[in-house]
């Protein structure tokens, strides 16, 4: 049951966007809609994956940090450069907590922020040059690096500079991958596409390379695709998966490798976490290798267990005794947590708005704990990321994509949620208000929150939030009546 | 593993557990493909060495762990700082996104600023049809009194004309005529954040007065101004007050963002708060002088200043430590005929107090340091003032001008001999620093914490701790509601500084039975 139905819905989004001039009102307007779980296909009733109002405070972000920040940062035995002026390397170091094991600065570079720092005559003159020097000098001083993406930044595209050359001839100098990812934070309509853009490098430079010289694959081989690794979420997803039985070859790209990412063509199944940053990969290793690739969500006991046991029927026996094995040894173990923090939790009102996967797939992690979730957006979602989240979502839950910061306000005061699960642009706003909010994207330093272990920290954390002593605070005593 | 509902562990100590332990070894083992252990060990060590730091600083491309960022950053800073203003960004949506992060994360605060959302389109066409619409909407729905319009590399790169943008936007009926906007261009690919934060003041104080100069004049009003530059301690600004305040000086203090990054939690959101007003910064022209407060930052302004409003500018030195602070009291007193009251004389006694108690435990001790110019300068100043000794003083965005008058500053005291002066260094460079002539500790901000633990990696003998001063600090809460200008400023410096001192030496004797021969209740 959802807390307003969908009339309800429909008129609290008419009523918010009066205040906007109106062709952002219209523009707007697709944007917004109340929850039909029936619906199949939204396009019938919504858009997404179009360019943000100007002006209008939105959430997201661009192509560079889907690139940088989300999908080939994390690959942790290479350089990534962000190419170009000093600001958006210095803004996105550091910032999501992709854990990866290794020795920082000798055999592992994710942290390190690597940028050409343009000046103002690289801009005039071209940063072809700078870029060549550049590689040279990273090899020269991080000997140990399996090879650099050189992550291209706004003016890179706009000077017409040709990074693909110099990557291609510095990788055959120095005998090591140079990878030029041409996702400047323009194109697109936000990170979105620099997802999708890094998909592609993976697809031209990464994974032919070894193809040819691949063993046959063991029944068992399989990769984990889109996690990466916040607060450590892929391992402790990945001990589940290799407790089952499974032989993980290699994780994208969180902690990963440029050798797991090669020798991925010869696993069995790739298993996808984050739907929206690597679907075109999974569905190319489909295409091209045969590879099948299946989705799963690992937030929560309820689809944790569901998506070991989906998993496991793609394999045999063995692996399917493994995972009730595996899936009646935490068991009681979760049934602890919840009998813990579920009469805490019980039917409090949870408002998302994430990017990614998460407004929908933590929805079963907050149904465990008996919450509900009454409204649920994402800043970069495209129209089959909402065709997954009618179905998880109450009849009349409120849909915002690519909500501005004023939709989101307005959403709360009128929705009154007693959580909201955000980042960190929208955590100060709604704590001022009296809400609690926890960042979804960095699982507010915590985490991880992926898996039995994971949500047993989320399950804490949720309570912290929302039971704090402090919320009860904001208004001083001689003005509470 | 979690198997505990009454005692769950987060990520430390989880993945110190045996299970994950053995995962990761089978990955690294199996898949990974890297290097042997003692190979990655052989290499770090090296990254460590007198050796290294030679090719470190004979790189001539690459900038690794930059210690600045890019200038629409400090123009978003410093369009907080005026009443009712919305900072508002002309160009890649991307680049707020990450503003408001950096200082989300600084300040434990909101910070509201728009973007027009240029895209591919406003790359082959222009940006125009973007900032009609991104205008209206912003005025629309935030509904501020104020626009402070900068760039972002984007803009600066296909040439986007600011003023003749707005003026279209306005001429067209997308914002009404009476709404300010001022406006700075800022491209990210030209000095740092600092000179963004002095271009938009530069363009905010240009667009308010330059066609009203007819009706002012220096001096028909016995105040003075005062120009924080990119300054992100509130008690900061707030110690300018209470001192100004005290001396019963007339004055403007030209952006105040005090109150819009620090309101209440009282159940309501405030997008504006506070801020220096609008008739302030009209009036500014009519006082006796402006003073620069982070002067080396400020170059724009200044010559805006002495041009155009025709004001001495006097030159002083950012009021950090004893001597800066005592300066610039003076340099007030002098322009104000306004004496240094009893109170103000109190405060500094009590600095010069806590000075000397503490100064046995600071003289001699040896600090690597970096941040902006200004505050380098100043905190620099500050540790010869009290015996300590500056090692290596680096500073990503300043000039040769700059390092200049650090050498001579520093040759000017005892304290200051042995120092090393890197202009546009950053912090890998300042790694080795740190490696091949250890320092007892390093004064920086955050991002300093990794070359800590870099330190660490050679034993605990070895680490050099990290004393957490300058922007941004995202790993500590709330210093920057503290004070680091005036006397104010000089104590909690200094109270930082011999605490951290302090705590170390207890961490060093406290070993029961070992090293304990130091180990001491009173210090």
């Amino acid at each position: 049951m959802s807390s307003m139905n969908r009339q309800e819905s429909e008129a609290l989004i008419e009523e918010v966007l009066e205040v906007y001039p109106e062709q952002a009102r219209s523009d707007r307007a697709k944007h917004l809609t109340a929850n039909d779980p029936n619906l199949d296909d939204a396009s019938k009733c919504m858009t997404s994956n179009r360019k943000s109002v100007p002006g209008v405070m939105t959430q997201r972000g661009c192509a560079y940090a889907g690139s940088r920040g989300v999908v080939w940062g994390p690959v942790k035995d290479m350089v990534h450069l962000s190419h170009g002026p000093v600001g958006c390397g210095q803004y996105s170091r550091g910032g999501r907590r992709h854990y990866y094991s290794g020795v920082t600065g000798a055999d592992s570079f994710t942290t390190i922020n690597f940028t050409s720092d343009f000046q103002e005559k690289d801009i005039v003159f071209g940063g072809d040059h700078k870029l060549k020097k550049i590689i040279d000098e990273i090899e020269m001083l991080f000997p140990l690096n399996k090879g650099t993406t050189v992550q291209s930044e706004c003016p890179i595209g706009l000077i017409g500079d040709d990074i693909g050359s110099v990557a291609r001839e510095a990788g055959k100098r120095i005998d090591k991958a140079v990878l030029p990812v041409s996702c400047e934070g323009f194109r697109g309509v936000s990170q979105s596409l620099g997802h999708h853009i890094a998909n592609d490098v993976i697809r031209d430079h990464v994974l032919t390379k070894r193809y040819d010289e691949r063993p046959e694959p063991g029944p068992y081989d399989v990769a984990i695709i889109g996690d990466y690794n916040i607060g450590g979420d892929l391992w402790s997803s990945r001990i589940l998966l290799e407790e089952m039985g499974l032989n993980v070859l290699a994780q994208w790209s969180g902690d990963g490798t440029l050798a797991e990412m090669e020798e991925t063509p010869r696993v069995q199944l790739n298993l996808l976490h984050c739907y929206r940053s690597m679907n075109y990969i999974s569905e190319f290793m489909e295409e091209k290798f045969g590879i099948p690739y299946m989705e799963y969500n690992f937030f929560g006991p309820t689809k944790i267990d569901q998506s070991i046991r989906d998993i496991a029927a793609r394999f045999d026996e063995t692996i399917q005794a493994n995972a009730e094995k595996v899936i009646a040894k935490y068991r009681p173990y979760m049934d602890q947590v919840v009998e813990k923090f579920r009469p805490r939790l019980e039917g409090k009102k949870v408002m998302l708005y994430v990017g990614g996967l998460r407004p929908r797939h933590v929805i079963g992690a907050y149904e465990d704990l008996g919450m509900e979730v009454v409204g649920a957006g994402y800043e970069f979602a495209h129209n089959d990321d909402y065709d997954r989240t009618f179905k998880e979502l109450g009849d009349g839950a409120l849909i915002y994509d690519d909500a501005s910061a004023y939709e989101l306000e307005e959403f709360a005061k009128r929705l009154k949620p007693d959580l909201i699960g955000g980042g960190v642009k929208e955590k100060y706003v709604f704590q001022k208000m009296g809400i609690p909010l926890r960042q979804m994207h960095s699982w507010d330093y915590s985490g991880p929150y992926h898996g039995y272990d994971g949500f047993a920290i989320f399950a804490r954390d949720m309570d912290m939030a929302l039971n704090n002593p402090c919320w009860g605070a904001l208004t001083p005593p001689w003005k509470r009546t | 593993m979690n198997n505990d509902a009454e005692a769950i562990k987060p990520c430390y100590p989880l993945f110190q557990d045996d299970e994950y332990q053995q995962m990761l070894s089978r990955k690294r083992e199996g898949r990974e493909e890297g290097y042997s252990a003692d190979k990655v060990h052989e290499v770090f060590m090296w990254t460590t060495s007198e050796e290294y730091k030679e090719l470190n600083f004979s790189r001539e491309a690459l900038t690794i762990d930059p210690a600045k960022a890019c200038q629409p950053l400090g123009a978003v800073l410093c369009g907080l700082g005026f009443e009712g203003s919305l900072p508002y960004v002309h160009g890649s949506q991307g680049c707020v996104a990450y503003f408001r992060t950096y200082f989300n994360r600084h300040f434990k605060e909101p910070i509201a600023c728009v973007s027009d959302s240029m895209t591919e389109d406003a790359a082959v066409f222009g940006g125009h049809p973007n900032m009609n619409q991104g205008l209206q909407n912003a005025y629309t729905i935030y509904q501020p009194k104020m626009l402070a319009v900068s760039t972002t590399c984007m803009a600066e790169v296909i040439g986007d004309d600011l003023n003749a943008f707005i003026t279209n936007a306005k001429n067209e009926g997308y914002l009404p005529q009476e709404v300010p906007t001022p406006f700075a261009h800022t491209p990210s690919f030209v000095g740092s954040h600092v000179n963004g934060w002095d271009n938009m003041f530069e363009g905010i104080i240009r667009y308010f007065t330059i066609n009203e100069m007819e009706s002012k004049e220096v001096g028909s009003k016995a105040k003075i101004n005062l120009v924080p530059g990119f300054e992100t301690y509130l008690g900061s600004y707030r110690w300018l007050h209470r001192a100004m305040g005290e001396m019963g000086v007339d004055y403007s203090l030209l952006c105040d963002p005090t109150e819009v990054l620090d309101t209440p939690a009282d159940g309501e959101y405030r997008m504006y708060a506070g801020g220096t007003s609008i008739d302030e910064v009209k009036d500014a022209p009519n006082a006796l002088d402006t003073l620069l407060l982070q002067p080396w930052g400020l170059t724009k302004t200044k010559k805006f200043i002495k041009q155009t409003w025709g004001q001495p500018c006097s030159d002083i030195s950012v009021p950090i430590g004893l001597e800066g602070t005592d300066q610039f009291l003076m340099k007030v007193s002098e322009l104000t005929g306004k004496p240094i009251p009893e109170s103000l004389e109190k405060e500094r006694g009590r600095l010069v107090d806590i000075m000397t108690d503490s100064h046995a435990w600071l003289h001699g001790k040896r600090f690597a340091l970096w941040g902006d110019q200004d505050f380098v300068m100043g905190v620099t100043k500050l540790l010869t003032e009290i015996g300590a000794e500056p090692t290596h003083i680096l500073c990503n965005g300043a000039n040769k001008r700059w390092g200049k008058a650090m050498r001579k500053m520093l040759d000017e005291t005892p304290f200051g001999e042995k120092a090393e002066v890197h202009v546009g260094k950053d912090l890998w460079h300042m790694r080795s620093l740190v490696f091949t002539d250890r320092p007892d500790f390093m004064i920086g901000n955050t991002y300093g914490k990794y070359i800590q633990r870099d330190t660490a990696y050679l034993g605990k003998d070895f680490e050099v701790p990290l004393i957490r001063l300058g922007f941004p600090i995202f790993d500590r809460h709330h210093l920057h509601r503290n004070c680091i200008w005036g006397y104010e400023g000089a104590m909690y410096i200094i109270t930082t500084l011999v605490n951290e001192v302090l705590a170390r030496l207890d961490e060093e004797t406290q070993k029961l039975g070992e090293t304990d021969y130091n180990f001491d209740l009173i210090r």
